[in-house]
């Protein structure tokens, strides 16, 4: 019984982390919003912001990534 | 931590990813993998593609130099070509500049000939018209005289002639 | 689900999403050993072969006017070369073939990870690890080599006020050691995640019967969500790499 207990607490822990991944969505959201925004503003420069646009995403999603991957570990490794 | 893993249906129980038994394995490959692209990229692909742009490149840079010497090409032609027109113009204004001075000439010549022409011919015609002037006069006198005797010898006077002649000379005179 | 004790008993979901990752020997069942193929080295193996094809065979003929592979591999090669010389400066030029050794090997795999039935050897952590740790070292190594303790001064943001200057140091360090893990956990959670979705709706499919279409038309759209990432975590991987190797080589901006 109590390694069932252990079990259900796993897959809690693991809901609750995938919860971080609202954040990096709000995150992205927020990068692609402002960056669509800006471009609407002034077209031309727009092109020459795409890397940055990228990497702005790339670090936003990196953390939504990470509570992914706690969620997989509670899921599959502890 | 992994599961232990002793066989593959235990693996797939767990995160493959975290089974650090396969980790050497992938670690090699991966290593062996990125050198086989490393040497073929440095070696063969990336100098190749680099020259076949240089190439381009310098094709395009070639064309476009030949355009551009075209190009001067054509308009020192169209310069020329302005060049001898111009001169032809310049040659032709000449030409008429010298001709009209040349019928200026001529006319001026000719104008100068008949002027001289012309006054010796009035000159002449003066002293004709003056002969003819003089002549109507003598014979305005002559014909006053006649007139004024036979008027007196109708009027019934015996007047000499030389008294009428005087008393009409007076009278034209006068 | 009836079936989920008896499941949980034997160690695993109804569906298995993690299965696709298994690392497998391609010959025979022994263990595995670092030097055993694998089916790792069966698609690094197709990857090398696809790298090989593009950018070697089909720039055979060296064409001033190029065919369609060859104009490929030159917008690749434009590419990336354009990239590492806006992001990275023109030092880090040096570098060239190594960040396009990466950045093909990562489109390549990530490409052929999206076929049916294949593997796709960068949702492995330790792939996209090395990867990343490779990066990492490069930066670090490199830095202190051309600029001495002056690559030290990145930590020391000397716009800031005084008093917040160890404060950003701290912050800026420990920013600087989780770069390889956020590096590769980026690439390999982005790839694990999206394949682990496809094989879960594919699940989905198998147990439904005839409604099963609404999840097959679910998995055709996340496929074509899944090509866009693979794309883009090649381009971010790559950009990133760039942008570390900027600290290293290119004049100080702080």
């Amino acid at each position: 019984m109590e390694g069932d207990i252990a079990e259900m607490g796993k897959f809690i822990g693991a809901g609750l982390a995938t919860m971080g991944l609202g954040g990096a969505g709000i995150g992205v959201g927020h990068i692609a919003g402002n960056f669509l925004s800006g471009a609407l503003r002034n077209p031309s420069a727009a092109p020459g912001q795409m890397a940055n646009l990228f990497v702005g995403i790339a670090f936003a999603e990196a953390l939504g990534i990470f509570s992914f991957l706690i969620a997989l570990l509670l899921m599959f490794a502890v | 931590m992994a599961t232990e893993t002793h066989g593959e249906a235990e693996a797939a129980a767990g995160m493959p990813q975290l089974d650090f038994a396969t980790w050497p394995n992938q670690i090699f490959w991966l290593l062996v993998t990125l050198v086989v692209i490393y040497l073929v990229l440095s070696r063969i692909a990336l100098p190749r593609i680099g020259a076949v742009l240089a190439d381009r490149k310098s094709t395009i840079t070639n064309d476009l130099a030949a355009a551009e010497e075209l190009k001067q090409k054509a308009v020192t032609a169209e310069k020329a070509y302005q060049d001898a027109l111009a001169n032809a113009r310049t040659e032709a204004a000449k030409i008429v500049a010298q001709a009209k001075t040349a019928i200026q000439k001529d006319l001026d010549v000719a104008i100068a000939k008949a002027d001289v022409e012309i006054s010796a011919k009035a000159a002449e015609s003066e002293k004709t018209i003056a002969a003819i002037r003089d002549g109507a006069a003598a014979a305005v006198s002559e014909v006053a005289r006649d007139v004024a005797a036979e008027l007196v010898a109708v009027l019934g006077g015996g007047a000499d002639a030389t008294a009428v002649k005087a008393a009409v000379t007076a009278r034209l005179k006068g | 689900m009836a079936t989920t004790v008896e499941e949980h008993a034997a160690g695993g979901l109804q569906i298995h999403p993690m299965d696709q990752f298994v690392v497998k020997p391609l010959f025979g069942h022994g263990p595995i050993e670092w030097y055993t193929p694998t089916n790792v080295t069966l698609w690094m193996a197709i990857a090398v072969l696809c790298v090989v094809a593009l950018m070697v065979l089909s720039t055979r003929r060296r064409a001033i006017v190029p065919s369609r592979g060859q104009s490929v591999a030159e917008l690749f090669y434009g590419f990336i070369h354009k990239m590492v010389e806006d992001v990275a400066g023109h030092e880090g030029l040096k570098f060239f073939p190594y960040v396009m050794t990466v950045f093909l090997f990562i489109f390549m795999s990530n490409m052929l990870g999206l076929i049916p039935m294949s593997f796709s050897t960068t949702s492995h952590i330790a792939v996209t690890a090395v990867l990343a740790m490779m990066v990492f070292l490069t930066v670090t190594l490199v830095g202190f080599y051309r600029k001495g303790t002056g690559f030290l001064s990145m930590f020391w943001v000397s716009s800031a006020p005084l008093i917040l200057r160890p404060i950003l140091a701290l912050i800026e360090l420990i920013s600087y050691f989780v770069r390889p893990l956020s590096h590769s956990i980026r690439l390999g959670g982005n790839l694990m995640a999206g394949h682990a979705v496809i094989k879960v709706f594919a699940g989905f499919a198998g147990a439904m019967g005839v409604a099963s279409v609404v999840p097959i038309a679910a998995i055709t759209a996340i496929y074509g969500l899944e090509l866009l990432v693979a794309a883009v975590q090649a381009y971010v991987f790559t950009i990133l790499t760039c942008v570390y190797l900027r600290d290293a080589v290119g004049e100080a901006h702080h």
